[in-house]
């Protein structure tokens, strides 16, 4: 509970701060990043395993980890938002956004943490909310206005089908205590009905397909920051979510969902992969990419038991670092030079070689590429899926995986090979973006290598 | 330390020092004391390996030294080597330190350029010092993908394209790979205990055979599509042809190799039933590849694509004697496999020197070259007959060996096959001589040819390091074939039995 309670302090002294300080915004940043930085580390001291209001609410070590790597993805998104939130027409924004960004952290939090359905309806609309709002921040570009509206409308719509899904699994089993549902095994058709529904209520927030058609746009409307978010932080929850509650709600009758999964992997990894081939808007461009590694990191469900847990928290680790490097390298561009289109990137390497190094790290981590980390979260996805037998999905997976190493080198093709008369300009970097991008490369860089990460992701999965 | 370890450190020393210096020209010397010192490793690993030997170590692998990686998964760094890799480990320092000079004159991003061809050299080399199948998979790719940037960046005519074809081909490869590497370490323990990714207990392990035969046609095409195994070859032609004169060296030379030594390592070895079942289908596609690859040199009119399409050829006749399964045919493949990755390297590296002094590289625009710059074009002649198999250099050795093994089946299927992949000899021939013929000799076509200047101190230290162990192996093949005999002898007997 502490970290939902130190958050809740910090949106309030954000309340407070954004009254009282009106002209030195930047101390406001440098303390909300300080207070931030204790609330991420104070995530690391080990606590016991403890419920409260009547194991409405879980915590323990797995459900600690997951928060830290929300908390360690926010930190790094804050830090990069400090190039965004210096531009003088987000200056006076500086205290909405971060209530905003804490708020929707509070819901994830409450949503990890759910050891009931309301529990976790609660948090989920807790977190999408702000999202909402934080998707049209930019309320002068028509884009990001209508990202808000397309998200809200999209949010509503997936709250009423898991909502709809909630309804059944409280028609079959009479309750919605995670605890109780477990112990109960029922395999009647509305059952699959009610898993079904709601799974793609999560699905929305996860943009697979076919749920995804808000992603690009919303992508793409919204303010770097915020984009970067919604492709780490709010992916990572839903996912953590439909984790929990598939392996240790259902875990008994996972026939059901290891199907459902199978088919939402092959069509989410495809689709996500043949709309990224031609994107040129690098946010466009992201937004398929992450589908497509939502697709991915699907089939780390077709494997039920520990193995299946414990290389989807890892996969999301590595990813969610390699996916901050990206948008980490884009936000210091866009912020500069107002420059998001692919051939904007030629010639990068010529002008920006410590930037360009650090995509070209990033991109090869999400495509999978050795010695960086992404192959390791790769190989291990494959390995749980083909324990179960499933090569011919793993095959499928793999081939995708190439097709998408193919638009990942067009941007390492354009850094690197196009020509280019007139390229980005030498960029100057801030000392909170540095430490951003270090943390990512280093984790990028380190994280397959140290094998005592996975280990511990695994322990604390059993 | 295991000495074994040196081959991975020192390329990861050199692009440290490579980074670390800011002067451009000593980058070159950092890259070139780098790779030396490798060569000289290598050696010194061959003189420990043969004391080994004599000192009466009689085990399969030497130098083995295991650490746990992943502990769950069983993955180990477990490294290790027999005489098979002994040769290609030497092979690969010979044209890496000879790729080095060749590269002596490149300008532009300099550091970058070593840089990913350490890499690219690191890959390889860890790929044949592993024993796991893990890392060997982590090595093969990390060899694959500074291919994309060196050719991209530093190669020339349709380079973008050829890049992204070669890259995509050998990673689509290499899915088929990860499939069929899961599908042996799912079944590495069929009896219960510990699955394991480790070749040597694998090996000890009997597969069942529905699973054999699924997963052995993923294994073999997988590293096949690196040995340009027909379908799967048309990333060679383009990428030889686009890629900077280094990088053809290394990829022609040494990474194809990859892809014969990973069929007879993994897929072969330890899939032993289905290999026998399945053979014929990949003796028609490899006979296909020696024939096919020798045809479309003949047509060729680039220097590049030339020897780019006899590589086809001579790396399918590699799998064509290595699915022969037997002693003599396989230890000519080995031979092949080492012939090949030198004569070819030479050829690109004086394709290259060509290139760089008349800017063309058809063969109709040029001619006369002998007499302006004598020291390339005798080399030339010295490659050109090694690769038609003039006895005396590496390649008669290898193609005799080979052909003699394969006679060996007395059934049709296996005669027909033998027959038709011999005739590429006739047919090598053919485009050597008629390259030899246009390239060198007769009229001089153009007169600014007459200003050329011979081959540099680099470009002789380059040439001649190659041809002396194209000869070398030409004269006294035995101490080789004696080195690879004891690895294959029971490579085989596993295979048979």
């Amino acid at each position: 509970m502490r970290l939902e309670v130190l958050l809740t302090l910090l949106v309030l002294w954000e309340l407070v701060a954004d009254l009282s300080v009106k002209e030195n915004k930047q101390l406001v940043v440098n303390l909300t990043i300080l207070f931030f930085g204790i609330i991420t580390l104070s995530g690391f001291i080990p606590s016991a395993n403890a419920t409260l209001f009547g194991s409405m609410y879980i915590s323990d070590e797995l459900r600690f980890l997951l928060k830290n790597i929300l908390n360690l993805s926010t930190l790094i998104i804050l830090m990069q938002s400090t190039g965004w939130l210096k531009k003088p027409e987000n200056r006076s924004k500086t205290g909405a956004f971060y209530l905003l960004i804490f708020s929707t952290l509070i819901g994830m939090d409450f949503m990890i943490s759910a050891g009931d359905f309301l529990m976790l309806y609660l948090g989920l609309e807790l977190a999408t909310l702000p999202l909402t709002i934080l998707a049209a921040f930019d309320k002068k570009v028509r884009r990001s206005a209508e990202a808000g509206i397309k998200l809200m409308m999209s949010s509503a719509v997936s709250s009423a089908v898991m909502l709809f899904g909630l309804s059944l699994i409280y028609g079959v089993y009479g309750t919605l205590h995670f605890s109780e549902i477990a112990l109960l095994r029922d395999t009647s058709t509305l059952s699959v009905l009610a898993l079904v529904f709601f799974m793609a209520g999560l699905g929305f927030k996860l943009s697979l397909v076919p749920f995804h058609l808000w992603t690009a746009d919303v992508y793409e409307g919204s303010p770097m920051p915020i984009t970067s978010y919604f492709s780490v932080v709010s992916k990572g929850a839903a996912l953590f979510t439909l984790m929990l509650v598939l392996f240790r709600v259902f875990a008994d009758q996972p026939r059901v969902w290891i199907l459902t999964a199978y088919s939402l992997s092959i069509t989410t990894m495809v689709v996500g992969n043949l709309f990224a081939l031609r994107q040129q808007n690098l946010k466009r461009f992201m937004a398929f990419s992450s589908i497509t590694q939502a697709g991915f990191m699907m089939l780390g469900f077709v494997n039920s038991e520990v193995l299946g847990m414990s290389t989807i928290i890892y996969f999301m680790l590595i990813y969610s670092l390699s996916n901050l490097a990206v948008f980490g390298v884009l936000s210091i561009v866009c912020n500069a030079t107002n420059k998001e289109r692919m051939d904007d990137f030629n010639g990068f390497y010529t002008t920006n070689p410590r930037l360009s190094l650090v995509l070209l790290l990033a991109l090869f981590s999400l495509a999978g590429i050795p010695p960086v980390a992404g192959f390791f979260g790769k190989f291990f996805l494959f390995t749980a899926a083909a324990a179960q037998g499933m090569y011919i999905l793993v095959f499928i997976a793999v081939l995708n995986a190439t097709v998408s190493l193919y638009y990942y080198l067009l941007v390492v093709k354009a850094m690197f090979i196009n020509k280019n008369e007139s390229p980005i300009p030498t960029l100057s970097v801030s000392g909170y973006e540095k430490i951003a991008l270090s943390i990512c490369v280093l984790g990028i860089v380190m994280i397959g290598f140290l094998s005592t990460v996975y280990n511990y992701v695994l322990h604390v999965s059993g | 330390m295991n000495p074994l370890l040196f081959l991975l450190i020192i390329p990861l020393l050199t692009i440290v020092g490579i980074a670390m210096v800011n002067d451009l020209a000593k980058v070159r010397w950092v890259s070139a004391i780098g790779m030396s010192a490798q060569l000289l490793i290598s050696f010194v690993l061959l003189y420990l390996f043969y004391q080994q030997r004599s000192s009466g170590n009689t085990d399969d692998m030497l130098f083995v030294s295991t650490a746990t990686w992943y502990e769950s998964f069983n993955i180990q760094l477990k490294f290790g080597v027999d005489g098979i890799s002994i040769s290609m480990i030497l092979l690969t320092s010979i044209v890496t330190f000879s790729g080095m000079f060749v590269s002596w004159q490149v300008e532009f991003l300099r550091k970058e350029f070593f840089i990913s061809l350490i890499i690219l050299a690191g890959g390889v080399f860890g790929f044949f010092i592993s024993l796991d199948l893990f890392t060997m998979f982590l090595f093969y790719e990390m060899a694959v993908i500074p291919m994309y940037l060196l050719i991209g960046i530093w190669g020339s005519g349709p380079k973008e394209y050829s890049a992204m074809k070669l890259t995509l081909l050998l990673m689509g490869g290499s899915a088929l790979l990860l499939v069929g590497l899961l599908g042996i370490y799912f079944n590495s323990a069929p009896e219960g205990g510990k699955l394991t990714f480790d070749l040597t207990e694998i090996a000890k392990v009997h597969i069942p055979l529905s699973a054999q035969l699924f997963f052995f046609p993923f294994t073999f095409i997988g590293f096949g599509v690196l040995g340009a195994l027909f379908p799967f070859h048309t990333w060679s032609p383009d990428g030889h042809a686009s890629a900077p004169t280094a990088v053809s060296m290394l990829h022609a030379g040494v990474l194809m190799k990859l892809g014969g030594y990973g069929c007879f390592r993994v897929a072969m070895y330890l899939l032993p039933e289905a290999a026998h079942s399945l053979a014929w289908i990949f003796i028609i596609l490899t006979t296909i590849s020696v024939v096919y690859g020798a045809f479309g040199a003949i047509w060729q009119k680039d220097l590049k694509y030339i020897n780019a399409y006899s590589s086809v050829s001579h790396c399918g006749l590699v799998l064509f004697a290595l699915l022969m399964m037997n002693e003599t045919a396989t230890t000519g493949a080995i031979l092949q496999m080492i012939s090949h990755g030198l004569m070819t390297a030479l050829f690109f590296a004086l394709i290259g020197m060509i290139y760089g002094r008349t800017h063309t590289r058809m063969i109709n625009e040029m001619g006369g070259l002998m007499k302006v710059i004598p020291f390339l074009s005798v080399v030339y002649v010295i490659a050109g007959l090694a690769s038609l198999g003039l006895p005396g250099l590496s390649g008669f050795v290898a193609e005799m060996t080979i052909f003699v093994g394969s006679f060996q089946h007395t059934d049709t299927f296996h005669r027909v096959a033998t027959i038709l992949a011999c005739s590429s000899i006739v047919i090598t021939a053919v485009y050597i001589l008629r390259v030899v013929g246009i390239l060198l000799l007769g009229p001089i076509k153009n007169n600014h040819y007459l200003e050329l200047q011979d081959a540099q101190w680099f470009e002789k230290l380059s040439g001649v390091t190659l041809v002396v162990s194209i000869a070398i192996i030409g004269m006294s093949p035995f101490w080789l074939s004696s080195l690879i005999r004891e690895p294959l002898n029971q490579m085989i007997n596993h295979l048979t039995n």
